[in-house]
């Protein structure tokens, strides 16, 4: 290890945050909808892209990135609200299979719908120039933006944090995660909860699609290989686990960044690795219950 | 009339199933589709023995589908077997292997997370194979598998004509489908569907359900491989595609939508499908945003696919007295899960 220097870890350590922070936002998502509605969002990558296309849109429209950043997340939210109660809302009492068939159905159609409307050709997405410059921490230098997503999700996550501890909603909606029966019995409006959780989901995933923008452009595939390691990150911290989603969603960020710094051509496949090693050790997941969601 | 004839089709499903694709390749455009809805109409097929009867929604069965084509391709064009049973054995056996591996380790968990878990491992499988490009050509696929002749004892029969090919195909379907109905009607078939309709009921009656499920899923595995081997035969070349997880969402939607749980829906689902994106790719770009609408609403609105809907619709207007072993239980029965309450 001695030829290796310090900085190059240090900085490979802060690209796997940055990475990290991205699956965190998703990753939350996934489990706040999975632990609430008992829905596996398969659409959640689609979301996910169509966040950097509204993005790209406001973006054009208005000149403000901050504002094309909230606005982004802000349409995908919308969207996510209309699918619930126009397209998840009828599969209320069937399998749940149904549910991960149905999202999946819309991914097809989000990513054929965005290649129609903005053309096949990727997009460029560029940050405002406040923002491209380098920080120099005087052992290294890195990347500004990088450090903007994590402070970005970090406020987010903080937020999200406040509202489902201090907030009525978010007492309801924690409640809900535990015994949905019982929050009806009491007389909540279970299905306006639903619909809350999904659109809180549904955003976040479209705001960390507006922060990659930048970085690895935008186009209409940009979903579909995150989802699956999303869904890693999720099975990983185990389901419904807020915590774990952070946890994991930080640790195979991580996993990924160092792997493709030593041995670049397993980077994908480590993620696998970690998920195997995670189950076979703990099968419900590093915070997961054993017996739920099955 | 319809029902007379849906009544004879699911008294002798391989019967119907014969004279159906004999004559199929001379109604639709070419021969090439038709093999095509044969192999994919297996792996439906397959895939449709671990989803429609025992009640487990497998995301990666393009595992098998590709391990069943690359064994087959790698041992016909890398090693240079000139037999095709052994290239054909190859693929099967590769299947047959991961199927038990992949099912050990995710039939830990049920649900969901099932799901999820062999999704996982399709990908970890599809990533090893991206990397091992000596062995399979990487993402340009495996080019080069020879188009050998059928071995009998006694002669051999070329395969050069996509006719002969087809029928070949339909001879070694309608063996897979033969021994898949044995199974079915066979002790081993009715636990298989206790556990889809109440797992911890069948555990009781003192099944070893773990064991039972594991079978199934690798009997499962060994169609989708058959299948596979069969394509790479079919296009003499395996694209890296073939892993991903794209196809198992493939064979999940064409199950869908001819009808999971039933005997034929597969077949169904795997013609309607290929047929629909033959004459969509035609005529429009975006004909996967086309599917898809028609997938999302036969999820709401027809779940049973079109054979089971059609099924059902005739069992309700005559209840017969003798009911259709074919006639499926429905695949939302089971225990309604969290926060659909």
């Amino acid at each position: 290890m001695d030829y290796l220097e310090w900085s190059l870890i240090a900085s490979q350590a802060i690209t796997g945050l940055g990475l990290g922070v991205i699956y965190v936002l998703l990753a939350v998502g996934l489990s706040l909808i999975f632990g609430l509605m008992g829905v596996t969002n398969f659409a959640h990558g689609s979301l996910y892209m169509l966040g950097a296309y509204f993005t790209f849109t406001v973006l054009a429209f208005t000149g403000n990135f901050w504002l094309a950043l909230l606005g982004g997340a802000f349409l995908v939210g919308v969207l996510g609200i209309v699918t619930e109660i126009t397209l998840l809302r009828p599969l209320i009492g069937r399998s749940s299979d149904h549910a991960l068939l149905l999202t999946f159905g819309l991914s097809l159609v989000l990513v054929e719908a965005v290649r129609l409307i903005w053309g096949k050709a990727g997009l460029e997405l560029n940050a405002p120039s406040a923002l491209s410059g380098a920080v120099d921490f005087g052992f290294m230098v890195f990347p500004q933006y990088r450090l903007f997503i994590i402070g970005v999700t970090a406020v987010t996550l903080i937020g999200l944090w406040l509202f489902l501890t201090r907030t009525n909603v978010g007492l309801i909606i924690r409640a809900g995660t535990r015994d949905p029966l019982m929050v009806r019995a009491l007389g909540f409006n279970f299905n306006g909860i639903r619909t809350i959780v999904f659109g809180i989901g549904a955003g976040l995933a479209g705001l960390a699609g507006a922060l990659v923008g930048p970085l690895g452009g935008v186009y209409a595939e940009m979903g579909v290989h995150i989802i699956i390691e999303s869904f890693v990150v999720v099975v990983v911290g185990g389901m419904g686990s807020l915590l774990g989603a952070v946890i994991a969603g930080l640790v195979i960020g991580e996993v990924v960044s160092f792997t493709t710094l030593f041995a670049p051509k397993f980077s994908h496949l480590a993620v696998f690795i970690v998920m195997a090693v995670v189950l076979i050790l703990r099968p419900s997941g590093l915070f997961g219950e054993s017996g739920l969601m099955e | 009339m319809t029902r007379w004839l849906t009544g004879q089709i699911v008294a002798r499903p391989i019967l119907a199933f014969v004279v159906v694709f004999t004559v199929f390749p001379f109604v639709i455009p070419y021969e090439g589709l038709a093999a095509q809805v044969l192999t994919y109409g297996l792996f439906a097929l397959g895939f449709n023995i671990i989803y429609g009867y025992t009640g487990l929604l497998s995301f990666g069965h393009a595992a098998f589908w590709g391990l069943g084509a690359y064994g087959t391709g790698i041992t016909l064009a890398k090693l240079g077997v000139t037999s095709l049973w052994i290239g054909i054995a190859a693929g099967v056996v590769a299947a047959l292997l991961a199927g038990v591996v992949v099912g050990y380790l995710c039939l830990r968990r049920r649900g969901i997370y099932f799901a999820m878990l062999t999704l996982a491992f399709g990908q970890m499988i599809f990533f090893t194979a991206f990397h091992l490009s000596e062995w399979t050509g990487g993402d340009d696929g495996l080019r080069g598998i020879p188009r050998l002749p059928l071995e009998l004892p006694g002669f051999d029969v070329e395969l050069d004509t996509p006719l002969r090919l087809y029928y070949f195909i339909m001879v070694v379907v309608t063996l897979m489908l033969l021994g898949l109905k044995r199974v079915l009607e066979s002790p081993f078939g009715a636990v298989v569907q206790a556990i889809r309709e109440n797992q911890s009921r069948a555990a009781a009656c003192g099944y070893d359900v773990r064991l039972v499920k594991l079978l199934a899923f690798t009997f499962s595995a060994l169609f989708a491989g058959m299948a596979g081997a069969l394509e790479a035969m079919r296009l003499n070349f395996v694209p890296i595609d073939a892993l991903y997880w794209t196809t198992s969402a493939q064979v999940v939607i064409m199950t869908l939508i001819g009808g999971a749980g039933t005997f034929f829906g597969p077949f169904i689902g795997a013609a309607v499908f290929l047929l629909l994106q033959d004459w969509l790719s035609l005529v429009m770009e975006s004909w996967s945003l086309v599917i898809g609408i028609i997938f999302i609403v036969f999820v709401l609105f027809m779940p049973r696919g079109i054979w089971g809907t059609l099924l059902d619709w005739l069992q309700r207007r005559h209840t017969p007295r003798d009911p259709a072993p074919d006639v499926a239980m429905p695949i939302t029965a089971g225990k309604k899960e969290k926060g659909h309450a």
